[in-house]
């Protein structure tokens, strides 16, 4: 064989296993997480998660988020107008992946003040107060508790129940859970277990009008 | 100037027509081996979406370089690239030691400079039991630098 062929030959192999191997392992993903979304316990579903929207909605987002994320927060408007554009049908559950410096801390004192009833509000709050807390530059994780102090809560249990085990092991298994999907960066979407091909609003709408359109037909 | 890069171009293509000889033979097992760890390596960061840390990003960084500069050796076959390629593969031979020596635990974390972000004794991949991704790319680089310093005696 000449140098050539064999050169071209060489690559081409290469390139077909690279392209290949990553085809099979993205479908073999997706198929995976697509079961994972239709079992009462997995990794996707888990009983303890906040939601929002009604229980036997075919459609469900679910979206790993980081309270410091400043696209967590852009999103949260947005996905709330998504999901009043298909009322009754779709279901928002929120998991976390605290991935900012000391957001763990502040996603235990957003479970803390679920147990007393107030965790949309404590969740605007933070997103409200996000540039002051979660500044990249100099992080003040601690100044949550100054922001929640307006909501009215219990302060005296929030500090108590921070450090629950059971929001403890919901903070870790989430964690591990996001680590297990493979959502590296927030928020991370997946719309009855699927992702979408690339990460944006506009994809996020496209994605759940095709699951609605799918679960429900016209 | 364009007739003596005509006159490389003219040499390389009537090179590449040729038939394979033994040492062209072992660069361009060298050249499929880096390319080869070079697309597994973007196999893990892109398409399974594994964060590299740092001491991942300086192997890259020797890696990275080599498919192109072994390319260049042979078309036409130049056993100078042995030269340039080799110490790329050594600096880069050394950092995979040392990141499967902090995997394993030899060295202790504390002597790791990958405090922050993503840690380089995160186990990713185990196959057997014992195939780690350092354990990978000190297999590549160790190969590639012994077909290197093969080459380099031979010719």
């Amino acid at each position: 064989m000449k140098k050539n062929q064999l050169a071209i030959l060489g690559a081409a192999a290469l390139l077909i296993v690279f392209a290949v191997g990553g085809y099979i392992y993205k479908q073999q993903r997706a198929e995976k997480t697509q079961a994972m979304a239709k079992q009462t316990e997995s990794p996707l579903s888990r009983a303890y998660a906040q939601t929002l929207g009604p229980p036997d909605a075919k459609v469900v987002i679910v979206e790993f988020f980081d309270p410091g994320c400043e696209t967590c927060r852009m999103f949260a408007g947005p996905v709330k107008s998504l999901m009043d554009s298909y009322p009754g049908k779709v279901r928002l559950v929120k998991r976390y992946a605290p991935f900012h410096h000391g957001a763990d801390k502040v996603v235990q004192i957003l479970e803390a003040a679920r147990l007393q009833g107030k965790y949309w509000e404590t969740l605007e709050l933070l997103f409200e107060g996000q540039h002051r807390w979660a500044d990249h530059h100099n992080p003040n994780p601690d100044m949550v508790w100054q922001l929640v102090g307006s909501l009215g809560l219990d302060m005296e249990r929030l500090r108590r129940d921070v450090n629950d085990p059971k929001i403890l092991d919901i903070v870790a298994q989430d964690v591990a859970d996001a680590q297990a999907l493979g959502v590296h960066k927030t928020p991370g979407f997946f719309v009855n277990g699927k992702t979408m091909s690339s990460f944006g609003l506009e994809q996020l709408q496209a994605l759940v009008a095709a699951e609605v359109q799918a679960q429900y037909g016209r | 100037m364009t007739s003596a890069a005509l006159n490389v171009l003219r040499s390389a293509m009537a090179d590449a027509t040729d038939s394979v000889d033994t040492n062209w033979a072992l660069l361009f097992a060298c050249w499929l081996l880096v390319t080869g760890a070079s697309l597994g390596s973007l196999f893990f960061s892109e398409v399974m979406e594994l964060p590299p840390c740092t001491l991942c990003w300086y192997q890259r960084i020797f890696m990275f370089p080599l498919p192109i500069v072994l390319f260049m050796g042979l078309f036409p076959f130049d056993s100078k690239a042995i030269r340039y390629a080799l110490p790329l593969a050594i600096a880069g031979w050394a950092v995979a030691a040392y990141h499967l020596l902090l995997h394993v635990g030899v060295i202790p974390e504390s002597v790791s400079p990958c405090s922050q972000g993503v840690s380089c004794k995160t186990k990713y991949l185990d196959l057997l039991g014992f195939v780690s991704i350092p354990l990978l790319s000190l297999l590549a680089f160790s190969t590639v630098v012994a077909l290197l310093i093969i080459l380099r005696k031979r010719s």
